[in-house]
């Protein structure tokens, strides 16, 4: 699979896909997109840069085991859960928006931070996943 | 602080779960981690019940969107007893499996996922959403699949095929009843279900889509005659593994019909028809069935089996008292199928077999351990004081009140069985002459043992033997629950009320 074409386009592919499942990631609060979309997305750019480089670069690159991010992504969601529970007295999972509406990111609430666990959690699990298989091949 | 109790429980499972994913390689840790947090966890479950008992049922809408369109989260009496229950057995099991389960298997994430099946088994007894209830019904499949396969051995490998294959099975029945059911009433908030579901006029619909439940909830269950996945699954992963799944994943199948058969399918006599004769061919068959097993394991297996056809029966009498009796046989059922499951473990570690006919002459090397071991054991044949003996008499009182005589003479050809199976374990691995077994190579027999796993292994069946002691003996507090549970399940409109409020009834009604 080491070709040249696909070697120095990997090279490119990498932020821009990596930068589209962002893009993906904060859409999907109310177009299709989210957490889910995007980690899915962001695990393709790391997979098509192992494909191109081997194994071994993509890790270098990565620096952390990706098996790291399952437990961050969840207890970040799990904290976006928790928080009314422990501040407010609000029932688990109730949104709480910050009142302004900011550049880019546009409304700013606990779902936005749910959703991001959401996207660690599947970037490691996929990562873990195919990682796993290629090094067992 | 208490108006969220309800979710404490589910939080904090799923909080420990995280917690021992960070310390992924420290298994030392975990041990610590997991026995700690489940002391903690029983502290919550006492709060939430000891707050239900007092105060009524309590509801939590998740996410604070109103019922019926928003998930909520509801603990009745049923609710809370089952959580309590939930976090005794996983209190004993987590101490059970820090002796007793191999480093090895510790090593791949064994706790993590154990405080994940737990927030699975109180997710599925407190949610108030029939949708929400398949997804805790699948978080369980998942976790409960990588725990019988953890170590992949063969015969592991096999049984967990047969364990996979099935409740995915069910679980697809269970989702096309839930989509045949979100279409014909367009809701699936459990209150709102029942009000929605007594209105539709085309009853043969209606009953198509119990028996759909009945099918899926009948496989997690294991009655008659969708059992046979259990036995064949449950004696192949390590015991503190079968422990939990012996003692709550079955009962879990068994929650649901109960909960689903007195709220949103209500007072049909062709369900309840069937629900009895289930009932009655699975203790026939159950009871059968271990009668001829050499494996300790799968001899209580088929105990599981038989005992579940007593809870279902109770629901198929459909009176308060038998009710009453299915709830206080699930309390006692619970822990002590627990119990049993880790005495199955605990004889594998001091003999190196499961083999009833090679077993033998346990009283004679460590008679304090026979004697405890035989507490869960008679607690199970229900010899009087002993824990299942109460709510056998309510469901005979009950059936023969219904008089529905051949009811009764499965209950007590089901019990006489029991005691014959208990009998002969009792005889052939405690009193017969012990037989020189060859020693196994590398295997941590009992006396090798450090104190402390020592102490690990013995303090959780201290413990649940205690409960079961109690639960013997302070019969009249369980019966107590016990009513109070039936006089809440049988008149649903209480469980409505507290989820949709009064006006919605009546609005309803009108």
């Amino acid at each position: 699979m080491k070709t040249i074409i696909l070697r120095t386009a990997s090279t490119y592919l990498l932020p821009v896909l990596l930068l589209f499942s962002i893009f993906i990631l904060l859409r999907g609060h109310y177009s299709p997109g989210g957490g889910f979309v995007g980690g899915l997305i962001a695990s393709i750019a790391f997979v098509l840069h192992s494909f191109a480089r081997g194994l071994d670069n993509t890790k270098e690159l990565l620096r952390i085991h990706p098996g790291f991010l399952m437990p961050v992504g969840l207890a970040l969601a799990f904290l976006a859960g928790v928080t009314p529970v422990l501040f407010f007295d609000l029932p688990f999972m109730t949104g709480l928006w910050y009142p302004e509406h900011l550049p880019v990111l546009g409304s700013l609430g606990t779902a936005l931070f749910f959703d991001l666990g959401v996207y660690l959690v599947v970037v490691g699990v996929t990562l873990t996943i195919i990682f796993t298989i290629s090094e067992s091949a | 602080m208490t108006q969220q109790l309800v979710l404490y429980p589910l939080l904090l499972q799923m909080f420990l779960s995280i917690l021992l994913m960070f310390c992924w390689r420290k298994i030392s840790w975990q041990r610590v981690i997991s026995i700690v947090g489940s002391i903690i966890s029983v502290g919550v479950s006492i709060w939430l019940f000891s707050y239900i008992w007092e105060n009524g049922t309590q509801i939590v809408l998740a996410g604070n969107w109103k019922p019926p369109f928003g998930i909520i989260f509801v603990a009745d009496t049923l609710s809370a007893t089952l959580v309590l229950l939930t976090a005794i057995s996983g209190l004993a099991v987590a101490s059970f499996s820090s002796a007793s389960v191999v480093a090895a298997r510790l090593k791949f994430g064994y706790f993590p996922i154990f405080h994940f099946l737990l927030l699975g088994l109180n997710g599925a007894f407190l949610t108030g959403d029939i949708f929400n209830l398949y997804v805790w019904f699948e978080i369980i499949i998942i976790s409960s699949f990588v725990l019988i396969t953890l170590g992949g051995e063969k015969a592991q490998l096999e049984g967990s095929v047969k364990y996979f294959t099935l409740n995915i099975l069910a679980s697809m029945i269970f989702l096309t009843a839930i989509a045949v059911l979100y279409g014909l009433t367009g809701s699936l908030n459990m209150a709102d279900l029942a009000l929605k579901v007594a209105a539709i006029e085309n009853r043969g619909l209606v009953e198509i889509t119990a028996i759909l439940f009945l099918v899926a909830f009948g496989i997690k269950a294991a009655v008659f005659p969708l059992y046979f996945w259990l036995p064949d699954s449950y004696h192949t992963p390590p015991s503190a593994v079968a422990a939990i799944f012996g003692g709550l994943l079955t009962k879990v199948g068994v929650y649901a019909l109960i909960r689903v058969f007195t709220l949103i399918f209500v007072g049909d006599m062709f369900l309840e028809n069937i629900i009895l004769i289930i009932a009655v061919l699975t203790l026939f068959s159950g009871g059968l069935g271990a009668l001829v097993q050499n494996n300790l394991r799968k001899v209580f297996s088929y105990l599981i089996i038989c005992h579940i056809g007593y809870m279902i029966a109770g629901l198929g009498l459909f009176t308060e008292v038998a009710i009453a009796g299915t709830i206080f046989y699930l309390i006692h059922d619970i822990i002590v199928k627990t119990n049993l499951f880790m005495v199955g473990g605990l004889i594998f570690r001091i003999r190196g077999t499961n083999s009833i006919r090679n077993l033998g002459g346990l009283y004679a090397d460590h008679p304090m351990l026979s004697l405890l071991i035989a507490i869960p054991l008679f607690s199970l044949v229900g010899v009087p004081p002993l824990s299942g003996f109460w709510p056998k008499i309510s469901l005979i009182i009950a059936a023969f009140e219904s008089e529905q005589w051949w009811v009764v003479g499965a209950i007590i050809f089901a019990s006489l069985i029991t005691l014959i199976v208990i009998a002969k374990v009792w005889a052939s691995v405690i009193w017969k002459e012990k037989k020189e077994l060859p020693v196994r190579l590398n295997f941590r027999y009992f006396d090798k043992l450090k104190t402390i796993r020592k102490a690990q292994m013995i303090a959780p069946m201290i413990f649940l033997s205690l409960v079961s002691l109690y639960i013997g003996f302070g019969a009249e507090h369980i019966q107590q629950v016990s009513s109070r549970v039936a006089g809440e399940l049988m008149d649903n409109t209480q469980y409505i009320e507290a989820v949709l409020g009064k006006e919605q009834i009546i609005d309803h009604e009108e």
